[in-house]
C-alpha cells in the first residue's frame, strides 16, 4: 500500500499538477521561454534532462496557484538568476541589445538616403 | 601508411596553395596572360588533387576502421553502418575542416578556370583565394590534422555521436560548407576588384554567379539542418535561434542581401561600395560561424567538437582575412565609383531597403549571439539571449522586407514611379486584409505576429504569382526567362516559409502523458492510441519501438534507443504527415504504475502546415538554381539598364540585354 502510494506520488511529481487546458497552454508558453540550466541552450519545454523536468513541475505548480506570468518568471529569476529566462531583461546592461535594431536602421537608412540623392 | 600519405598530401596542398597565392599574384602583375598565371593555375590544380586525395584516404581509413588514426578512433566504431563510416569523414572537427579546405581549393581552381573574364582580375582573385587556402591548410596541417596518429591504438573506436547518425549527416554539412566556402570566391573576387581598381559594375558582375551559387547551397544546407533539428529530439525544433543556427544564418542573410545588391550594382551601378563590402563581410562572417561552432566560447546544442586552442587559430584566420579585405576596401573603395542617384520608388531603392533590412537583421543576430559573451567578459550579471529576443527584433525586420518584396519586381529603375506597380498589384493588395482575417480566424488565439506573418506570406505568394505571369513570357532570351522564373519561384518559396513559420508559431500545446498499451490521448483532433512496445535493435544500438495508432495517420513507430558504443540514449520520433500538419510523437522511459502495469512517457505534439517550410525552402533552392543557370547564359557584364527601364514586359524601353542575346 505504502509502496504504491509512493509510486503514485512519484509520477505526479514527474509531471506536476494536472492543469486545465488553458492553464496548461499558458504554462507551456512560459516553459518555451525558460532555459534549462544544465543543457546547452534548450528550453525546459523541450529538454529531457531531470532538472528541466523539475523546473516544469515548478512552473506548473505556480500556474496552478494562480500566479501571473510575471510572478512565475520572477520566482524563477529569484532562484536561478536572469540567465534562466531566454528573453533578456530591459535594463542598463542590455540597452544596446534592445536598441540595436533601431540604431542599425537609422545608420543604414542614412547611407541609403545618401546613395539615393547622389547624382553623377 | 594511410596516415603518412594523408599527412604528406595535406602538407602538399598547403605548399601548393602558398605557390598559388604567389604565382597568381605575379601573374596578375603581368596582366594575367603569361606563364606566371598558368603556373598559378597549375598550383591550384595541385592543391585540389592533393586535398581530394587526402579526403579520399580519410574515407578509406574510416571504411577500414583504422583506429591508429586518432580522428577515426574518435568518430567511428567497427559496428557502425557503412554510410555513417563514410559520413564520419566530415562528422567531426578535423574531417570537416579537411572538407572546408578541399572546397576552398576547388573554388580556387574554379576561379582559375571560369573566374572573372578580365585576365588580370581573374589571376588576382585566384591569388586571394590562395591566401584563404593557405590559412586554412596551415590550420589543418599544424593544428588539427585529421591524420594524427593515436598510440597505442584502441581496439574499438569511440563511435560517432549517435545523435549524428542520421541520413541527413550525409548531405547537411557538405551543402552548408559549399555555401560558406563558396562565399570565399565572392570575397576573393571583391578583393581582386579592389586591388585592380576595377569599376563597381565589373566587380558585381564577376561575383554575382558565385554569390548566387554559394547562397543557394547555403539555403539548402540550412533547410536540411532545420528539417533534421525538427525530427531530432532535443535540438529545440526546426529553428531555435541557437548560436550555431545563428552562425549559419548571418552569412545567409548577408548572402541574400548580396545577391540582390549585386543586381542593382551590375545593372545600374548603384551602391558599388556596399556590394563589395557585403561580399567581403559575408565570408568573414562564415569564418566567424566556424569559430563559434568550433571554439566552444558559446554553448550550443549543435556544437560537437570543441577546443579553445583551435578557436584561437580560427580567430587568427578570421583576423587575417578581415584585415586584408577591409584594409583594401578602406584604401581603394573610391575606385569602385559612386553610382547615380535614384528615386525612392525605384527598383534600386527597394533593393536598397531590402539590403538595409536584411543587413540590420544580420547585425541583430550577430549582436544577440555574442552579447552573452560580452556580458561575461565585462563581469555584468549574466543574461540569456534566446528566441524571444530574436523574435522581437530580427523577425520584424525580416517581415518588413517581406512587405516590400512583391512590389520590387514591378518598379522601374532609377526614376521610379510606384503607380503602375500598385495598379498591377491591386488584386494582391486587396488579398492582404482577407488573408489576415482568414489567418486570425483559423488560428484563433494565435500570437499577433503569427497572424501578420501569415498575411505577409500570402501577399508574397500573390506577388510571386503575378511576377511569374507577367515576367516569364515577357523575357525574350532563354537565359532571361530562366532568371525570371527563378526569381518568381524563389520569392514564392519565401512566401511559403513565412506561412509555415506563422503556422508553427500558433501550434497547440504539447501533450505529455504516461500511457500503457491500449490507452488513448487526443491531440489536435487526432486520437493517439499506444498499441504495443517491442524490441527493435539495430546494428549498433538497442531499441524499444512503440506502435502507435493515430486516427487519420495510420501507425507511427517512435523509438527509444541505446547506443552501446557511445553509451548514450537517443529518441527517434514518429511523424504522421498530412495536409493540415504533422502529428509528432516521441516515447520516453517506462515507469511502473501503482496497479503493477507499465506506463511509458509519451509526448505528442501537432505542427500545423509544417510542410510549407520544406516546400518553401525547396522552391527557394530551385529558384536559386534557375537564376544561376539563367545568369550563366547571360552576357558576362550585362549592358547598363536605362533610367526608367522596368521589368520585362511592362511596356517601357526594350531590354538591351535580351535584344542582344
Amino acid at each position: 500500500m505504502l509502496k504504491s502510494l509512493i509510486l503514485v506520488l512519484a509520477f505526479a511529481a514527474a509531471q506536476g499538477p494536472d492543469l486545465p487546458a488553458d492553464e496548461e497552454a499558458r504554462a507551456q508558453m512560459l516553459m518555451r521561454e525558460v532555459r534549462c540550466m544544465v543543457c546547452a541552450g534548450e528550453s525546459i519545454l523541450d529538454s529531457a534532462a531531470p532538472m528541466a523536468r523539475d523546473m516544469r513541475v515548478f512552473v506548473r505548480e505556480r500556474v496552478a496557484t494562480g500566479e501571473t506570468d510575471d510572478e512565475v518568471r520572477q520566482a524563477l529569476v529569484d532562484r536561478f538568476g536572469h540567465e534562466v529566462l531566454l528573453r533578456p531583461p530591459f535594463s542598463g546592461g542590455t540597452l544596446a541589445l534592445w536598441l540595436a535594431p533601431v540604431i542599425f536602421l537609422l545608420f543604414g537608412g542614412m547611407l541609403l538616403a545618401g546613395a539615393m540623392r547622389r547624382r553623377a | 601508411m594511410i596516415a603518412e600519405a594523408g599527412r604528406f598530401l595535406v602538407a602538399l596542398a598547403f605548399i601548393a596553395s602558398l605557390a598559388q597565392m604567389v604565382l597568381a599574384w605575379r601573374g596578375a602583375d603581368h596582366g594575367g596572360l603569361e606563364g606566371w598565371t598558368r603556373a598559378g593555375r597549375a598550383a591550384a590544380e595541385a592543391a585540389v588533387a592533393s586535398a581530394g586525395l587526402a579526403f579520399l584516404l580519410l574515407i578509406i581509413a574510416f571504411v577500414q576502421s583504422d583506429f591508429t588514426i586518432a580522428y577515426v578512433a574518435g568518430h567511428s566504431h567497427v559496428d557502425k553502418p557503412l554510410v555513417y563510416k563514410i559520413a564520419g569523414a566530415w562528422g567531426g572537427h578535423e574531417g570537416s575542416m579537411l572538407l572546408w579546405c578541399l572546397l576552398l581549393a576547388v573554388f580556387g581552381l574554379g576561379l582559375a578556370r571560369v573566374g572573372p573574364r578580365e585576365p588580370a582580375m581573374r589571376s588576382r582573385a585566384v591569388s586571394f583565394q590562395g591566401l584563404l587556402q593557405t590559412l586554412f591548410f596551415g590550420f589543418l596541417a599544424f593544428a588539427s590534422n585529421p591524420f594524427d596518429r593515436l598510440d597505442p591504438a584502441p581496439v574499438q573506436g569511440n563511435d560517432l555521436n549517435p545523435i549524428l547518425q542520421d541520413p541527413a549527416l550525409v548531405m547537411h554539412p557538405p551543402l552548408l560548407y559549399v555555401g560558406y566556402v563558396g562565399l570565399s570566391a565572392a570575397f576573393a573576387i571583391a578583393a581582386a576588384g579592389l586591388m585592380q581598381r576595377s569599376g563597381g559594375r565589373e566587380v558585381a558582375a564577376a561575383l554575382r554567379p558565385w554569390a548566387l551559387g554559394a547562397w543557394t547551397s547555403l539555403t539548402a544546407g540550412i533547410a536540411l539542418g532545420a528539417w533534421w533539428a525538427y525530427y531530432e529530439l532535443g535540438w529545440g525544433g526546426w529553428w531555435f535561434w541557437d548560436p550555431v543556427e545563428n552562425a549559419s544564418f548571418m552569412p545567409w542573410l548577408l548572402g541574400a542581401a548580396l545577391i540582390h545588391s549585386a543586381i542593382a550594382t551590375e545593372k545600374r551601378g548603384a551602391f558599388p561600395g556596399w556590394t563589395v563590402f557585403l561580399a567581403l563581410l559575408a565570408y568573414v562572417l562564415s569564418i566567424l560561424g566556424a569559430f563559434l561552432v568550433r571554439s566552444g566560447v558559446i554553448t550550443s546544442v549543435h556544437a560537437f567538437a570543441l577546443d579553445p586552442e583551435r578557436g584561437v587559430w580560427i580567430l587568427g584566420m578570421l583576423g587575417v582575412s578581415a584585415v586584408a579585405g577591409f584594409a583594401l576596401f578602406a584604401t581603394r573603395a573610391g575606385s569602385l565609383g559612386e553610382g547615380d542617384g535614384f528615386a525612392p520608388t525605384s527598383r534600386e531603392a527597394f533593393i536598397g531597403a531590402n539590403n538595409l533590412l536584411l543587413a540590420a537583421a544580420a547585425g541583430v543576430v550577430l549582436l544577440g549571439t555574442l552579447y552573452p559573451l560580452f556580458v561575461e567578459l565585462l563581469g555584468m550579471p549574466m543574461v540569456s539571449v534566446g528566441p524571444p529576443y530574436f523574435d522581437a527584433t530580427a523577425t520584424p525586420l525580416m517581415m518588413a522586407a517581406l512587405a516590400l518584396l512583391p512590389l520590387a519586381p514591378f518598379l522601374p529603375w532609377a526614376n521610379g514611379g510606384a503607380k503602375p506597380a500598385l495598379r498591377q498589384m491591386r488584386a494582391a493588395l486587396a488579398l492582404v486584409p482577407v488573408a489576415a482575417a482568414g489567418a486570425a480566424l483559423l488560428w484563433f488565439g494565435a500570437p499577433v505576429m503569427a497572424v501578420i506573418a501569415g498575411a505577409l506570406g500570402a501577399w508574397v505568394l500573390a506577388g510571386a504569382a503575378m511576377d511569374a505571369v507577367s515576367g516569364i513570357p515577357a523575357a525574350k532570351a532563354r537565359g532571361a526567362k530562366l532568371a525570371a522564373a527563378g526569381r518568381a519561384l524563389a520569392h514564392a518559396g519565401v512566401g511559403f516559409i513565412a506561412l509555415g513559420a506563422a503556422a508553427d508559431a500558433s501550434r497547440p500545446p504539447d501533450i505529455n502523458a504516461a500511457m500503457a498499451p491500449g490507452e488513448t490521448i487526443e491531440i489536435a483532433g487526432h486520437r493517439v492510441t499506444l498499441r504495443e512496445i517491442a524490441r527493435a535493435d539495430g546494428p549498433n544500438y538497442l531499441a524499444d519501438r512503440a506502435r502507435v495508432s493515430v486516427s487519420g495517420r495510420g501507425d507511427l513507430f517512435p523509438e527509444r534507443r541505446f547506443y552501446w558504443g557511445a553509451d548514450q540514449h537517443t529518441r527517434e520520433v514518429g511523424l504522421g504527415s498530412g495536409i493540415e500538419g504533422d502529428v509528432y510523437l516521441s516515447i520516453g522511459e517506462a515507469r511502473p504504475r501503482a496497479d503493477g502495469s507499465t506506463a511509458y512517457e509519451v509526448r505528442a505534439a501537432f505542427h500545423p502546415l509544417i510542410w510549407a517550410l520544406g516546400l518553401g525552402a525547396s522552391l527557394v533552392v530551385l529558384g536559386g538554381l534557375l537564376a544561376l543557370i539563367g545568369r550563366l547564359r547571360a552576357p558576362v557584364l550585362e549592358p547598363r539598364r536605362k533610367a526608367g527601364a522596368v521589368a520585362p514586359g511592362k511596356g517601357a524601353a526594350p531590354e538591351p540585354a535580351e535584344a542582344g542575346a
